[in-house]
């Protein structure tokens, strides 16, 4: 028993001084992470200066998946996967795109629910330091993926809509994924909600989305071992008009060293 | 010597005290260890449980099934694209092919959920592996968390070859090698037992897609990317799986069903049905990318209506 004590004792003393030292550590650690220990408390990081990972740059759409009804304009009533109501079936198949073209609807499968789903190439940027950009040269589209929602400015509905956008970040992680090569990927992503768009096509053959849907997307990054930077955006759109469930689905884009490839074109409603 | 050594140490009361010194650096520095382990394990996300397809794109690809002739979107090459086109599915009914399993990409490729589950180490909680339920035609994945290598390049090929995971933040990177010569498109573009996968589970919120990155340098000429969605699911699936028992289908054994050169009967099928014309069909990288819309522009004739596998709502 004394052994015992004799031995306890000084454990605990270690522990004691173990966790002082964690304590202080963390105290310490605390006060370099806040720049001073008394100093006054800093504004928070923007949303461009907090952003995880970068999404900025060329990226160009690789067609692997869906690619007949991507690539080139489906067949009328061509609906394979599209979780349609009856009555959205009843409108697409009245789909007449030339029609669309004179009304000035050349657009309609071009909207934010559909756009990412169209090949062609995105560029991201920054428009400020609270507002991400994506352009796409197919139908010379511009989303605005906006972090702080009283920016967001009300208004008729439009192809590409209001988005209000967050960083979902992982719980730790201090890298930054799309950072320089060699510097290991924190994780975290950016999860956009889109409302107020203009009724459109998921699919250029008239599959309709109505002006009440709402899209929810998902921007993720990945490097592959060969190098090559990866954007996966995961997309669901709800629309309780024309979709008996939410149609989801997830498209990826392969970042580019530049601007190669990029060729503005305008919409086009039956090509 | 690691933690747990460490702990045994602290709690053997009947071995000589160690001095302060040393128990205090045996403590901090498994205090140290511990909450270190706490930091990288919280970067990780919660994989576990049943997750149900949402197969609202390729949904022929992995429901049904796609066309005998239908290499769109794939970058394979000519070896790849011959042997394709030689490939009957009346081989399915052969005694001998019909528990060949699908590879491992089937993950992706076909219509089913996925139900995983992780196996932890008794002792440290740590997660040893990673498990991905198996289906009727798709083997149990296993994906080894516990920092094993990768067997030697002349080892056994297994159907569901040999797959180890890291966390890159919060994202599962599993990689496969040493699969069986297979498919990636179940009418029979091939595979080869030098093709490895690359998948990455990335979980957001509710949703978890899977990106599947394939590379084989017998048959592709650049890397075959695909990604699928996945819903959580409060229902429980029960995975199912092999053993598979063979029976006769009325296939004879005296050969094996398939197309000599030239003369596979399907191969204007999708040209015929939907306009999409041939170069597109039998696939090739220059096809997956925005630019080959040019081509096709001069090249595509869209029906007037969808005749065959229109989906939608039953009318």
């Amino acid at each position: 028993m004394g052994r015992s004590v004799r031995t306890v004792r000084p454990l605990l003393h270690a522990v004691g001084v173990a966790l002082m030292t964690l304590g202080a550590s963390g105290v310490a650690l605390a006060q370099v992470e806040s720049g001073r220990g008394q100093a006054p408390p800093t504004p928070p990081l923007t949303p461009r200066a907090s952003a995880p990972i970068d999404l900025t740059g060329d990226w160009v759409s690789v067609v692997t998946e869906d690619w007949r009804y991507r690539m080139v304009t489906p067949a009328r009533g061509d609906y394979q996967s599209v979780p349609m109501t009856p009555e959205a079936v009843t409108l697409a198949d009245a789909w007449d795109p030339a029609a669309d073209e004179a009304a000035g609807n050349a657009c309609k499968s071009y909207g934010a629910a559909a756009i990412m789903r169209v090949p062609g190439r995105l560029r991201v940027s920054w428009a400020d330091d609270a507002t991400l950009r994506l352009d796409t040269d197919a139908g010379s589209q511009t989303r605005l993926f906006r972090f702080s929602p009283d920016q967001a400015t009300p208004g008729p509905p439009t192809w590409q809509g209001e988005s209000t956008a967050q960083w979902e970040l992982p719980r730790t992680g201090r890298g930054r994924a799309g950072g320089p090569p060699g510097e290991p990927p924190g994780g975290g992503s950016l999860r956009v909600v889109t409302t107020n768009m203009r009724g459109g096509y998921l699919r250029k053959n008239g599959v309709p989305y109505s002006d009440r849907a709402t899209l929810t997307e998902y921007f993720n990054v990945v490097q592959h071992r060969n190098g090559d930077w990866w954007l996966v955006v995961t997309a669901v759109v709800e629309d309780p008009q024309y979709l008996r469930q939410p149609f989801s689905v997830s498209s990826h884009f392969r970042k580019q060293a530049g601007g190669a490839g990029w060729d503005p074109t305008p919409c086009s409603s039956t090509w | 010597m690691g933690p747990h050594a460490l702990l045994i140490d602290l709690v053997a009361m009947d071995r000589p005290p160690v001095s302060i010194p040393r128990a205090a650096a045996i403590v901090a520095l498994t205090l140290l260890t511990l909450a270190g382990a706490g930091r990288s394990a919280s970067a990780q996300v919660e994989l576990s449980g049943s997750w149900a397809a949402r197969n609202h794109e390729d949904g022929m690809e992995r429901g049904p099934g796609p066309y005998a002739v239908d290499y769109t979107g794939l970058p394979i090459n000519d070896d790849a694209r011959a042997k394709a086109l030689g490939y009957s599915a009346s081989q399915l009914f052969m005694i001998e092919r019909q528990c060949g399993l699908w590879p491992p990409v089937y993950l992706v490729l076909g219509p089913f959920g996925m139900k995983i589950w992780n196996e932890t180490d008794a002792v440290s909680g740590e997660t040893t592996a990673w498990k991905i339920g198996a289906w009727e035609d798709r083997a149990t994945t296993t994906i080894w968390m516990d920092g094993r290598p990768h067997p030697s390049e002349h080892a056994v090929h297994e159907r569901g070859g040999f797959t180890t995971g890291t966390w890159e933040g919060d994202m599962l990177v599993a990689y496969t090698t040493h699969m069986k010569a297979g498919v990636i498109r179940r009418n029979g573009v091939p595979s080869s037992d030098q093709a490895t996968m690359t998948t990455y589970f990335i979980r957001n919120r509710d949703l978890v897609t899977v990106l599947a990155i394939l590379e084989d340098p017998a048959y592709l000429t650049e890397p075959e990317v695909i990604t699928k969605n996945f819903q959580l699911d409060s229902a429980p699936m029960r995975p199912i799986g092999p053993p598979c028992v063979p029976g006769y289908e009325g296939a004879g054994s005296d050969s094996v069903p398939h197309y000599l050169p030239g003369e596979n009967p399907s191969i204007d099928e999708l040209t015929t049905l939907y306009g999409i014309p041939r170069d597109a069909v039998l696939g090739g990288a220059h096809t997956l990318y925005p630019e080959y819309r040019k081509t096709l522009r001069d090249t595509y004739v869209r029906p007037e209506h969808c005749v065959r596998n229109c989906g939608g709502p039953p009318r």
